[in-house]
């Protein structure tokens, strides 16, 4: 009897140490993006993108060795929520490194709980720039990645006159702000610059088509549209209807990815423009595997080297776009940097993430000093199937957060 | 005269208050970090907020189940308090704001200096909210004042039912489309954010959070002795009089209609007072707060908790958000099916909510339970005629 007890003693206490060594080979990452409410539709990409990338890590071995434990929680496109669940992840969780949000206030919410915590978030959206926090990598692309090499482009193209219409929020109004500026120092005169935003969820663009037809009736005109979401639709239906075309006055869009497209008619956005540091389309080894892995994941999706369940993944008309890219090299960055670090510690990770060089399906990316990334910018024109056909590549442009530096410069 | 609460409510409402403004205060401020029994300050602002809820949703109660008016606004109010207390907050950031600026970010970046030049870049209105008291009166007049004006509009023109229902969500919707836009000058859609200091304090220091924790539950203890006291008087006879035939109160020669509206404005500043402490404590107040499915939101806390009571609508409150905390996490895909699920197991099941669950238990003990009724009531006999 006493050696039965014996023995059972030594099998718990054996499993016990069985835990604990599994338990200190896996390391807590945080998914912070909404899989309920208005968000969902594109955040969950990013949802799925990160566990496909953690997928991928712990396949070839983890993060210094140790396996990525993911830590989801669903902030539900409430922004108080996100920064209840920001908070919950760093104190309760206690996770290294959080990959998350997607619109700009979710940020905002967030910024001060990760400066207080110390913590780390990787974001991964187009925005608007004229913030840096210490506790923030911002792999997305800043106003002079995107909208500042379309806006050459136009220009290079010949076009004179710039019609500025963006839905009202704070990315479209700041985006704008900078860009008259610009436009005034390579010498549009005010008059040829039109700013206009409507209300989220605009239906109604009668007027403003109106208004942009006859502003593109002396032709040379260009809309530059920060236009978000749904309202997209009215628009470009409108648009078409008014007899405007991407020939007569093409329009350039920053908020329409290859993923708005699952949701869009591609069909009237035919032959008009989008810019971003990362098109579906691009020919390279890097991202035919990243593609093409991808794709067989969404099918099966699974978490290797840990014990964890996907789930909630939708396998059907799946595709890439320039945030899950951005996601994805987060990942990578911070995985370098952990390893040159040899630590998770945030203090040791933010140091060691400064200079990070990584190949990826869009070319290199580096991370700078000021937290944002030196990447490839790309113009694309809309196709029907709803891809964008590469026409003109900008290399190495260095991301940069404040426009009195950009503008400065030139 | 009869005690204000009845004493088993008494000793109920003693001992949370017990637990919630003492024993989990001194747990976070006296009990090391690493102890078991700590409770951190990140749990405290979390419970903090839930208590602001509950305070919106003792307002929501005060109208639906004593009144019998369903507001599907009350958001609105909620959010007004919020952002009057968030404007004060904003003006105290100073220069640590993102551009350095005197004035918030947000006014830096639509150019507000431009178009305010007189005044540094400050809307004029917001000038008066440099001042805590003034701020503080804004919480309670701003949204007593707006309850005030469609309140008496609504009621005077016998709006009633789900007209007025219809109408207070309409309200709350104009306001959410006014406050997103950016030229409104209350920060658009980014709203008030990243707060510094509150009356000289750092507002992420744990003192200051367990101190707004400690107000919120006040508040909310007040509020609920209120409208104890209140539903226990004269006035809360008309008022559930009203809720049960509002024409046979009004032929009585009762002006219902002024009824009507101290208690939608009492209701409203009620709101007001709960979004001027959630704010601090969440760290953000925007436009999206006041959307109708927020309101909505509250006026379900109040159905699942138990309407027509006082304990009903904060159980609600506090557990249907805790609930939804724990589950965003721990079932991060799946927890909208088990709220709704809940939601709908509740109203088809529990009528009462969950605070009448020990009464509908003891209505099935009744009907299913060994019968003896003889010994309980005396069966009916055959009608005797006097003599």
């Amino acid at each position: 009897m006493k050696k039965l007890l014996m023995n059972c003693l030594a099998v718990a206490l054996a499993s016990l140490a069985v835990l604990q060594t599994s338990a200190a080979e896996t390391v807590k990452v945080g998914i912070l993006h909404s899989l309920s409410g208005t968000m969902a539709i594109s955040e969950t990409s990013l949802k799925d993108v990160l566990l496909f990338t953690f997928d991928e890590i712990n396949k070839a071995g983890g993060v210094a060795g140790k396996m990525i434990e993911p830590v989801i929680v669903d902030p539900a496109s409430n922004w108080p929520l996100f920064a209840e669940k920001a908070e919950e992840l760093l104190v309760k969780d206690k996770v290294a490194v959080v990959f998350g949000c997607w619109t700009s206030v979710s940020r905002k919410s967030v910024l001060p709980v990760f400066e207080r915590n110390n913590g780390l978030l990787f974001y991964p959206v187009q925005y608007e720039g004229e913030e840096l926090s210490k506790n923030i990598f911002y792999t997305a692309e800043a106003v002079n990645q995107q909208a500042i090499p379309a806006v050459d482009y136009m220009l290079a193209e010949g076009k004179k006159k710039f019609y500025l219409l963006g839905s009202d929020y704070v990315y479209p109004r700041t985006t704008n702000k900078i860009l008259k500026q610009y436009l005034k120092s390579k010498g549009i005169p005010d008059s040829d610059i039109l700013e206009e935003y409507t209300p989220f969820g605009h239906t109604d663009y009668q007027t403003i088509v109106a208004k942009a037809k006859a502003f593109a009736a002396g032709g040379k005109a260009t809309i530059i549209s920060t236009l978000n979401g749904d309202t997209n639709v009215p628009f470009f239906k409108e648009f078409a209807n008014a007899g405007l075309t991407s020939e007569n006055c093409p329009v350039v869009s920053f908020s329409i990815s290859e993923d708005e497209f699952r949701g869009l008619p591609a069909k009237q956005l035919v032959g008009h423009l989008g810019c971003w540091t990362y098109f579906m389309s691009i020919k390279s080894p890097e991202n035919t595997k990243f593609v093409g892995d991808f794709m067989k994941w969404v099918k099966a999706p699974t978490l290797a080297g840990v014990d964890y369940k996907v789930s909630g993944v939708d396998s059907k008309g799946r595709v890439t776009c320039s945030p899950m890219n951005l996601s994805r090299m987060g990942v990578y960055l911070w995985k370098q940097a952990v390893e040159k670090a040899g630590s998770f510690q945030v203090d040791k990770v933010r140091t060691a993430l400064i200079g990070q060089k990584f190949k990826g399906p869009a070319g290199l990316v580096t991370m700078q000093e000021n937290h944002h990334l030196v990447n490839n910018a790309f113009i694309g024109e809309t196709l029907a199937n709803g891809q964008f056909k590469i026409i003109k590549t900008m290399n190495n442009v260095a991301g940069e957060p404040f426009s009195e530096k950009f503008l400065g410069k030139k | 005269m009869t005690p204000l609460l009845p004493k088993r409510e008494l000793i109920l409402v003693s001992i949370a208050a017990f637990i919630g403004l003492v024993v989990l205060p001194c747990l976070n401020a006296f009990t090391p970090a690493n102890s078991a029994l700590h409770v951190s300050s990140f749990t405290l602002s979390v419970y903090g907020k839930y208590l602001c809820y509950a305070v919106l949703a003792l307002g929501v109660n005060l109208l639906w189940g004593y009144t019998g008016l369903l507001s599907l606004g009350q958001c609105l109010f909620f959010t007004l308090g919020g952002y009057a207390l968030g404007m004060h907050l904003m003006l105290l950031i100073g220069k640590l704001g993102q551009y350095h600026a005197d004035i918030p970010d947000f006014m830096v970046f639509l150019e507000f200096p431009k178009r305010f030049p007189e005044t540094g870049g400050l809307p004029p209105h917001w000038i008066p909210f440099k001042s805590f008291w003034f701020a503080a009166a804004a919480v309670v007049w701003v949204p007593g004042v707006v309850a005030f004006v469609f309140g008496w509009l609504a009621f005077r023109s016998r709006i009633k039912g789900v007209y007025f229902s219809i109408l207070s969500q309409a309200l709350t919707y104009a306001a959410t489309l006014m406050f997103f836009r950016n030229d409104f000058t209350f920060g658009g859609n980014n709203g008030l954010t990243d707060f510094k200091f509150i009356l000289g304090h750092d507002v992420n220091q744990a003192g200051t959070k367990r101190t707004l924790y400690i107000a919120s539950g006040v508040l909310l203890l007040l509020v609920y002795l209120l409208c104890r006291w209140l539903t226990s008087t004269k006035f809360g006879l008309i008022q559930r009089a009203i809720r049960d035939s509002e024409n046979r109160v009004l032929f009585s020669g009762y002006a219902t209609a002024d009824f009507k509206l101290f208690v939608f404005v009492l209701s409203a500043v009620i709101a007001g007072l709960g979004g001027a402490l959630y704010v601090p404590q969440v760290g953000i107040i925007n436009p999206s707060e006041m959307a109708p499915d927020k309101s909505l939101e509250a006026v379900v806390w109040c159905a699942v908790g138990g309407r027509g009571n006082l304990l009903g609508p904060i159980l609600g409150a506090v557990s249907i958000n805790a609930l939804k905390s724990y589950a965003t996490h721990a079932f991060a895909e799946q927890w909208p099916y088990i709220l709704g699920g809940l939601f709908v197991i509740v109203t088809v099941f529990m009528p009462k909510g969950l605070i009448g669950i020990p009464e509908q238990l003891r209505e099935l003990k009744r009907r299913f339970g060994p019968k003896h009724e003889d010994k309980l009531a005396p069966r009916p006999v055959a009608p005797t005629t006097d003599v």
